[in-house]
């Protein structure tokens, strides 16, 4: 077995907040975006990272990208901790690590061609390239996302949402970076046009051996990309396994309820969402236990008192109490 | 018995680019008490034929074609009774809850004033049917949060407001415009539940627009699919999910990344959405179309028999 290309531990995230302020000279309150989330991966792998709007999953990638700040937690990168006052470290992430995200048409420069769009990273990270070169390399991105070479000197606005979200793809991946962070990258695209982008991810991944982080809040969609899944709520880690076990057997109670929710597309299937009761917590008053108790069926009354690690419990990573209540049965 | 009846419709819109062609013919019809879903792509006309309905299109847009309620013809009836019309008897719920609330007005006075206004309720009899629609709408603890704005509650509470709107003056059609887009699953799945259950015990109508399947398949009686503003195909839902008949909703149903299935390539669609500045003369499906033959280019296959396109479903990959 290989080291960890990267390693991610303890992350945690507070964001200053004036909503809700007594007085306008009190301090602001802190929302907690992010509140300890770590794992290692491995080359190659990829995890899929789900949760609802707002439990953290943008905030987490950005700060591991050096894009958000953090409050605490350390990142790695093949053992080497990332320093990210420093510029060097930065630079050396830079090279390794880019992102894509999910407003496709937002995150591409209106004033720019496609082929200078996709060509900047190559200015940056291999100045030894000559003009002529680049250009050969941004042709050869640019086909492999089906994009044609009469099409690079349009602007952004020319292109669908699908094709500026190959293009946000291409200029990621032209540099040859080993690990990709993707933000929900195909959550604004039609389900047709979500097929192909997906499909494309998948295969450049297998061709470059990337590494990816892959957002989103379609199980569905991140079903069919990850080997791992994380379930996070309120910016922590419920649970962690492998796509499969995670869907087939889910052991924490809130991936039970997303799963039991998931709409399935077969008018004879009779769901039964499980439906759950209770407000989500306010993230700048987080309770003192578990994150999800407000909304727990199963909660029991230490729920209220002790936050549950994600820890190793019998051959899964969950956090929950009533595994440790398992475990002593 | 039929309560709405669209028949022809066309909207197009002005724009500084020349007309685009938003909606191309569009016609069916709708029972009392039936759920029927409307699902198509992004661009491909739903929003504006429920804002045609209710008479809220733009300013730019230009229409023709028939909208029947219950025996009245819409597109003619004077102002004044489409408004009350559309206060009493047909409701729109929006994607985004924020964009039906007055975020400066408490919930009680938001629910409470349309039944004064279009009832001639008193105040009393205002906040009593308030309290019983959210109530029915799972508000916890409403009687102390009828006094509270719309900031105050989570998306899916919102959400739940709107709905309660929607129906204070128990209406016979509710237009749900994507209702659960912006929520989560968990959130979707409750109010799923909750407007399932509304409609058993009202008899409402409801047109749900949608772009997703799964919601369709858990709800609808019957599904509509649209493509560059035009109808593919109609039919009862289980049909439409086992043995679709038109190539764009088989492409539709394969390009679904189900949680069942793993490692398995999507199907997708290959191509682009239609460009809609053109009047449609021939299948607009048919530059992404894998059944696609010559003759598909040449001209606008009919609707028949719950399906529009012009090779024969035996035929079809
Ligand atoms: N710059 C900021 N200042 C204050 N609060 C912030 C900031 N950025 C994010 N937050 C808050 O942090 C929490 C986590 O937000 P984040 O965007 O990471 O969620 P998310 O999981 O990506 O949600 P979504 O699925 O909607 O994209 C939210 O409560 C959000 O309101
Ligand atoms: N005021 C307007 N002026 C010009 N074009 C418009 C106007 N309103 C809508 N359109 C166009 O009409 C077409 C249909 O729009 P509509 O809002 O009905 O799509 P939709 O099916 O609801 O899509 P979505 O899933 O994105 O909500 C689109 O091409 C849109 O750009
Ligand atoms: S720790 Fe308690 S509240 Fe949290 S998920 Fe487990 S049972 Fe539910
Ligand atoms: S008419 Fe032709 S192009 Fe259109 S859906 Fe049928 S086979 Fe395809
Ligand atoms: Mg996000
Ligand atoms: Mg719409």
């Amino acid at each position: 077995m290989s080291d960890p290309i990267l390693s991610v531990s303890d992350m945690r995230v507070t964001f200053p907040v004036r909503q809700g302020q007594r007085f306008p000279w009190s301090p602001p309150r802190r929302l907690q975006a992010v509140t300890g989330v770590g794992f290692d991966l491995m080359p190659g792998q990829v995890l899929g990272i789900v949760g609802e709007s707002g439990c953290g999953k943008s905030t987490l990638i950005r700060a591991i990208a050096g894009l958000g700040p953090h409050d605490s937690g350390s990142v790695s990168l093949d053992g080497e901790p990332i320093d990210y006052a420093r510029r060097a470290d930065l630079q050396r992430l830079r090279r390794r690590m880019q992102m894509i995200f999910q407003d496709p048409m937002a995150s591409l420069n209106p004033r720019m061609t496609i082929r200078e769009i996709v060509a900047e990273p190559l200015v940056y990270f291999c100045p030894e390239l000559n003009s002529r070169q680049r250009r050969q390399k941004v042709i050869e991105m640019l086909d492999r996302v089906g994009i044609a070479e009469r099409n690079m000197n349009r602007f952004p606005h020319e292109f669908s949402g699908g094709q500026c979200q190959r293009i946000g793809i291409a200029r990621a991946l032209i540099a040859r970076p080993q690990i990709l962070l993707c933000d929900e990258p195909v959550s604004a695209l039609d389900v047709s046009i979500q097929a192909q982008v997906i499909n494309l991810l998948k295969e450049l991944q297998a061709e470059m051996g990337l590494t990816l982080i892959f957002v989103a809040h379609d199980l569905g969609v991140v079903r069919h990309i990850s080997d791992d899944i994380l379930v996070m709520y309120m910016g922590g880690m419920m649970e962690l396994a492998p796509a499969a076990d995670l869907v087939a057997n889910p052991r924490h109670p809130y991936t039970q309820a997303l799963l039991s929710a998931v709409p399935v597309p077969d008018p004879r299937v009779k769901q039964q969402p499980q439906i759950l009761t209770g407000d989500l917590p306010s993230p700048t008053d987080l309770p003192q236990g578990c994150l999800f108790q407000s909304r727990c069926p199963k909660r029991i009354d230490a729920c209220a008192r002790t936050r549950p690690d994600l820890l190793n419990r019998q051959g899964r990573q969950v956090a929950c109490l009533l595994e440790d209540e398992a475990e002593r049965a | 018995m039929t309560l709405l009846s669209v028949q022809n419709l066309r909207i197009r819109f002005r724009t500084g680019d020349g007309l685009v062609h938003a909606v191309n013919d569009v016609s069916f019809d709708m029972a009392e008490g039936q759920k029927l879903a409307l699902v198509g792509e992004s661009g491909s006309g739903k929003s504006q034929i429920a804002l045609a309905i209710m008479g809220l299109l733009a300013k730019n847009a230009e229409i023709d074609g028939q909208i029947r309620f219950d025996e009245r013809d819409l597109l003619t009836l004077p102002a004044a009774q489409m408004n009350a019309l559309r206060a009493a008897q047909i409701a729109l719920i929006f994607q985004d809850p924020m964009s039906s609330l007055n975020p400066y007005m408490t919930i009680e006075r938001q629910l409470g004033e349309v039944v004064e206004l279009h009832e001639g309720a008193s105040r009393a009899e205002a906040r009593k049917r308030a309290l019983e629609v959210m109530d029915a709408v799972r508000i916890p603890d409403a009687r102390n949060r009828l006094r509270a704005y719309p900031h105050e509650f989570s998306g899916g509470m919102r959400q739940r407001i709107v709905i309660a709107m929607a129906l204070i003056c128990r209406p016979r059609l509710i237009l749900a415009d994507e209702p659960t887009t912006a929520l989560d699953v968990t959130v979707q799945a409750q109010i799923m539940a909750l407007l399932d259950e509304i409609q058993r015990d009202m008899g409402t109508s409801v047109l749900l627009i949608t772009h997703d399947l799964g919601v369709v398949a858990g709800f609808c009686d019957d599904t509509m699919v649209l493509y560059g503003g035009r109808v593919m195909e109609a039919a009862p839902t289980p049909a439409i999910f086992d043995a679709p008949g038109h190539p764009y909703t088989r492409g539709l149903l394969r390009a679904v990344p189900r949680i069942t299935e793993g490692d398995v390539t999507l199907s997708a669609i290959p191509g682009s959405p239609p460009n809609q500045t053109a009047a449609p003369r021939a299948c607009p499906f048919a530059p992404r179309c894998v059944d696609a033959i010559p003759a598909c280019h040449d001209g606008l296959p009919e609707f028949r028999e719950g399906r529009a396109c012009i090779r024969p479903v035996e035929e079809l990959t």
